[in-house]
């Protein structure tokens, strides 16, 4: 990194978030300041309540800061935008549409329709190893599948950021390593900016390049962590030294306020 | 204990016997209770004036076709359920989709939906008949008010039932408003409007009787008091089971429909 100047992706400025509630105003995400550059894998860890969510959401222009500014390539997002693509936990499919269909929907919004969406749809979905799986509906698959349908959909829409809120959390240990895995070969192949949201240490050091690490009530960031980890990384990296050094590091941050 | 654990093994074994009798089976099984139940009604001294058997019951059909009242009754009711149903389904849907939308249009029209729901139909069929005069006209309004409260409360729960995260994930791959509308939450409410469509349809039919109270020339249900009046059971016993075939096969037609149109859901079942 040194010498070089990074292009900044995403940007937040004094981003305040605050909910009403029976009490009064109640702080979610206090003064966020925070840059991330293109092509970076970045992860925000925090226990649950830290606002995590709420800046995924800010981010992607589902809900509005109270104060200060999110910028997306210098503009200030305003809505949602296909530049920013977004994976959910609960994989938010549309049950109605087979798999092929769910991603020829973010086909079709970018106005490719017919054959040429289908045949797209395909790839796309030979990019996860789910092409066998293209005229099933949703309910026939299993968790892991289903999100991988959703990263293939999100995909689809050639976003330039992909915002991810937790998209294992859902997700037993082996498939969770698996699909850790698959995430990481293809953004080692593309290198799309990735925000990665979890409450998982071991996944955040693993995936990212620096993470984010949050305290709660309110949402701060409490440290932001470099992880200067060679990539590709395989699971075998996560018994090295090294690793387990982050790790510990991390994880004191994370629970130092809970415990 | 080892008697015990006899008994289980065999309730266990009743229990699969019972599970691997086939569906038709059972439907006739039932019927034929029926059969007999209906038997019975008919030579118990009690009953057996508003029960007659199953012959003179069947036979009473050709009386009235011969009377020339049959077809014109069953086509005047299929009318006007019809038809009440048809208007109905038009008004729910948007009103629904209103009410789940904008807050004061829901915070106003609910508790007038709550309120005419619980009011049995036959109550209001004089004030009808007043403003609508007798006719096709007063039948197709009472029946299209009463489908109407029923099929609008159940659409609305289905549109304010959409999944959230749907609509957010649409909106992050570029979709409209309208995209939303006619992608996401149609197909989401699918399921609603078909549970709606089926509580509709019996509906309209549990109101004709109150619907064709209002000084019609023909109709089951109109038929239905003037045979009370003259006192004809047979016929009169007819109708009622013909009325209840007519709702068995609506429901039966109804739900292959809704079994096509929403394969994709997770369980369904009621």
């Amino acid at each position: 990194m040194a010498g070089q100047t990074r292009n900044v992706r995403l940007r937040l400025e004094n981003v305040c978030k605050s909910f009403k509630s029976r009490d009064g105003e109640s702080l979610i995400l206090d003064n966020i300041n925070l840059d991330i550059y293109d092509n970076e894998f970045l992860c925000v860890v925090g226990p649950s309540g830290c606002g995590k969510s709420t800046l995924l959401n800010i981010l992607a222009g589902l809900t509005d800061a109270t104060s200060g500014t999110a910028y997306c390539d210098g503009v200030p997002i305003e809505g949602t935008g296909t530049e920013r693509g977004v994976v959910f936990q609960q994989y938010a499919l549309f049950p109605w549409l087979t798999v092929k269909k769910n991603v020829m929907f973010a086909l079709e919004m970018r106005g490719i329709k017919g054959k040429e969406a289908e045949e797209l749809a395909i790839s796309y979905l030979e990019g996860v190893h789910l092409e066998d799986y293209a005229n099933h509906y949703p309910k026939e698959l299993s968790g892991g599948m289903k999100q991988r349908v959703a990263i293939a959909r999100a995909y689809a829409a050639e976003p330039e950021v992909l915002l991810m809120d937790e998209p294992f959390g859902a997700l037993d240990a082996q498939t969770r390593m698996v699909l850790q895995g698959d995430l990481l070969e293809t953004w080692n192949k593309d290198r799309k900016t990735c925000f990665f949201i979890t409450h998982d240490v071991e996944e955040a050091v693993f995936l990212s390049q620096r993470i984010v690490v949050m305290s709660t009530h309110p949402g701060r960031i409490q440290n932001i962590i470099d992880v200067p980890l060679p990539y590709p990384r395989t699971q075998e990296l996560k018994m090295s030294p090294e690793f387990n050094e982050i790790r510990m590091d991390v994880w004191k941050q994370v629970y130092s306020e809970i415990l | 204990m080892a008697k015990n654990q006899k008994t289980k093994k065999k309730d266990k074994r009743l229990h699969n016997f019972l599970l691997k009798i086939p569906g038709r089976v059972w439907l006739l099984i039932s019927l034929i209770l029926a059969m007999i139940f209906w038997y019975v009604l008919s030579i118990i001294p009690a009953t057996s004036r508003a029960f007659p058997n199953v012959i003179t019951t069947i036979s009473s059909l050709k009386t009235m076709i011969d009377r020339g009242v049959f077809f014109a009754d069953l086509a005047s009711s299929l009318i006007s359920v019809g038809l009440g149903f048809l208007f109905a389904f038009l008004l729910a849907l948007p009103v629904a989709i209103l009410m789940a939308w904008y807050l004061p249009v829901r915070k106003i029209l609910n508790p007038w939906i709550q309120f005419i729901r619980n009011i049995p139909p036959l109550a209001y069929v004089p004030l009808v008949v007043i403003c609508a005069g007798v006719g096709r006209r007063p039948q197709v309004i009472v029946i299209t008010l009463a489908c109407f409260l029923t099929m609008c409360v159940t659409i609305y729960q289905g549109v304010m039932n959409v999944d959230e995260t749907l609509i957010k994930a649409a909106r992050v791959l570029g979709a409209s408003d309208r995209d939303i509308f006619i992608r996401v939450i149609t197909p989401a409410t699918l399921p609603f409007i078909m549970t709606a469509v089926r509580l509709g349809a019996s509906v309209a039919l549990t109101t004709l009787i109150a619907a064709e109270s209002t000084g019609a020339v023909a109709g089951l249900g109109m038929r239905i008091r003037s045979l009370s009046n003259s006192f004809e059971p047979a016929p009169m016993l007819l109708y009622i089971i013909i009325i209840g075939i007519i709702g068995m096969l609506i429901e039966t037609g109804i739900r292959h429909l809704e079994r096509r149109l929403t394969r994709w859901q997770d369980k369904r079942e009621m």
